[in-house]
């Protein structure tokens, strides 16, 4: 198959987004344009996620610390210097001083800047965290993050001089739009994507199936999952910074265990291991958890959509637990193939 | 000075024999099962309801206690044999997540009854009169509650030890625990102990509830989340999978978690005169008084130590853990 017509598919696919990003943000629906936004944010995390724990088999249970960490800091980089004095009067000189708020043009370059120095801190964390803690294994590994995440809230709520502790860190800049959430969010679907078909991936995907295999040829257990960990550390950390300049007002109650939940369950019901698998995911359960929560406002019986997604997690693990798409890739020379040829290949196909 | 040690030491024996309640029945369904059940503080927070709602319906005491028992155990059983039993033997992390699911699924629960029936999301507790008050241990106060808890942790504890070792059925869970295929060929059977299993575990929650509602004053449905991970570091330090090594654990934690609160003031409680005034400001600047702010890091930076160089806990031996 020629190199163009394999570019054919995700070329097609990024046209279309675009055309249908323009559409929306001409609109002017609020509500759609929101959604949309809150979707791409959620495929960064899930694909991140999907990265460090689909791909390595270490379940993480701290990723939406990152998140947190990604967030704050890119919330108090871009703060405009007027109300940085107001807001956080008790910050050191040193960042004080920081606003990363110009433009070049209509782009706000500032942000952008700020988004990746968040970024690389939280991959810098990650590593030392990692280095630690991508030794453990199994469930091990799951309540150790999870550790990380309580360590992380604890610090969030006492440094009160950076994030305002548990007040609510407000007036963010609200850069985040339509476009540069779907353009992080397709740069990190590239990267996982590309990583996935690397050695760096093969190697992920070997110490996951079988460490004792995978070290007798060399490959070692904790390069690939420090690697995967890192990598996805910065990603998440760029969702945060999305989410905080959506949002533009948050605390740390946000960034807990609700989230975490939320982005384990669209990436389990996509499947572990499955970038496109990720993206389907996330859209069903965003998808599920909208509607459930129109029919809790209608009905006011609130409680109840977290109830109805629990449950439909449950039946996911009990009777499909691989996801809608397991390990496998959505292709589109496949869905093609599929279409025209008259009989439908067996369920199940090989894995890619 | 002596007696600020003597507070915290009852303050750390009180907190610990909560977190025992917890990590023995945490232990129990992992010695098993090979389940870290994470629903285990959502049970604990049935429990409290449950008790709130028995004593704002006027039942007395013993009744209220009668019913939170039998409740929590009801709902831990079902949640056994519902959600977990299709995937026993399952991957490690399905069973894990699920737990996670069923904790959504009590909590969510929980939230909406308490909803319909009019109640605020935060709710006072009740606490009966007979918890209430001080209990004044030579110079100590020391509240009520927490004497009743200490005393009701090791009672407990005590009778479960016996109940595991002397009966019949406390020896079949003990096999199951070493190995439940080689327990289901001699004959065991396992449903019935995992049944049995569950319900001591529910049953242990249902009281720390109860006792937990009483010393915080104030329930909502997400209280079980601190705890159930306070647990699982009680039994990580204990060793997990044994009950004695839980239970020690627990102790442990309690004592571990009141050294923040405990140094954070020292420079404060000092005698004027007892140490030089630049000693006094080196303290005063090591050991702040907002360092008692960041105990839960503190104890989950122990956690991760504790994974990384002593995964088969105080008592066990040096190993790794192995990659499944």
């Amino acid at each position: 198959m020629s190199r163009l017509s394999r570019s054919a598919g995700p070329l097609v696919a990024i046209v279309g987004l675009s055309l249908v990003l323009a559409v929306l943000d001409a609109s002017g629906l609020a509500f759609w344009q929101g959604l949309v936004i809150n979707f791409a944010i959620f495929v960064i995390l899930v694909v991140s996620l999907n990265l460090a724990s689909g791909f390595t088999g270490v379940f993480s249970l701290g990723h939406i610390g990152f998140m947190a960490l990604g967030a704050y800091i890119s919330a108090i980089l871009t703060l405009p210097l007027r109300e940085k004095g107001d807001y956080l009067p008790n910050l050191p000189s040193w960042l004080a001083g920081v606003h990363l708020d110009q433009f070049v043009g209509p782009l706000p370059i500032g942000w952008l800047a700020a988004t990746i120095i968040a970024g690389l801190l939280v991959a810098f964390v990650a590593f030392l965290v990692g280095a630690v803690l991508m030794r453990l294994s199994g469930h091990f590994v799951a309540v150790a993050t999870l550790g990380f995440l309580v360590i992380v809230r604890v610090i969030l709520f006492n440094a009160d001089d950076f994030t305002r502790g548990s007040r609510t860190f407000s007036n963010v800049t609200p850069y985040t739009n339509l476009w540069w959430a779907w353009a992080w969010a397709i740069l990190v679907v590239y990267v996982v994507w590309r990583l996935k078909r690397s050695p760096y991936g093969r190697d992920m995907f070997a110490q996951r199936e079988d460490r004792w295999a995978a070290m007798s040829v060399g490959i070692s257990v904790l390069r690939p999952r420090l690697l995967a960990f890192v990598v996805s550390a910065f990603f998440t950390a760029v969702a945060g910074s999305l989410y905080a300049h959506f949002i533009t007002s948050f605390s740390p109650t946000v960034f807990y265990f609700d989230l975490t939940f939320r982005v384990i369950t669209m990436l389990v019901v996509g499947g572990m291991g499955s970038v496109s698998g990720s993206i389907v995911g996330t859209a069903a359960v965003l998808a599920l958890a909208e509607g459930l929560r129109r029919i809790e406002d209608v009905t006011l019986l609130y409680g109840l959509s977290g109830i109805l997604l629990a449950v439909f997690f449950i039946l996911v693990i009990i009777f499909r637990p691989d996801g809608i798409l397991g390990q496998r890739e959505l292709s589109f020379e496949r869905l093609l193939a599929r279409r025209r040829s008259a009989p439908e290949p067996a369920a199940g196909t090989s894995p890619d | 000075m002596g007696e600020y040690f003597l507070q915290q030491v009852a303050n750390a024996l009180s907190a610990g024999s909560l977190y025992a309640l917890m990590a023995v029945g945490l232990a129990m369904i992992f010695g098993i099962l090979r389940l870290i059940n994470f629903a285990h503080g959502d049970l604990m927070m049935i429990g409290a309801y449950l008790a709130a709602f028995s004593l704002f319906a006027g039942l007395p005491l013993p009744a209220a206690i009668v019913t939170t028992l039998a409740g929590t155990i009801v709902v831990g059983l079902l949640m056994e044999r519902i959600a977990y039993r299709p995937i026993r033997g399952g991957p490690d992390v399905a069973m894990l997540l699920t737990s996670f699911a069923v904790g959504q699924i009590l909590q969510n629960g929980t939230l909406l009854v308490s909803r319909l029936g009019g109640q605020p999301v935060q709710i006072a507790f009740p606490a009966p009169e007979l918890l209430n008050g001080v209990v004044a241990i030579g110079t100590l106060t020391v509240p009520k509650v927490n004497v009743v808890s200490f005393f009701t942790g090791v009672v407990l504890l005590v009778l479960l030890t016996l109940f595991v070792t002397r009966t019949r059925l406390g020896l079949s869970m003990h096999a199951a625990a070493e190995d439940l295929p080689a327990a289901q060929l001699m004959g065991i059977k396992v449903n019935r102990v995992v049944a049995t299993a569950f319900a001591i575990a529910s049953g242990l929650a249902a009281v720390a509830g109860f006792l937990y509602a009483t010393q915080a004053g104030q329930i909502n449905p997400y209280l079980g989340f601190t705890p159930v991970l306070k647990a699982f570091i009680a039994a990580v330090i204990g060793g997990f999978g044994s009950i004695s090594g839980a239970a020690i654990g627990a102790y442990a934690l309690g004592f571990l978690e009141v050294i923040p609160t405990a140094l954070a003031g020292i420079a404060d409680i000092l005698p004027p005169g007892s140490v030089s005034p630049g000693v006094h400001d080196l303290l005063a600047q090591l050991l702040p008084s907002g360092l008692a702010s960041y105990r839960d890091a503190f104890v989950f930076v122990f956690l991760i130590l504790m994974l990384l160089f002593r995964p088969n806990g105080i008592l066990g031996g040096r190993a790794r853990e192995e990659a499944p």
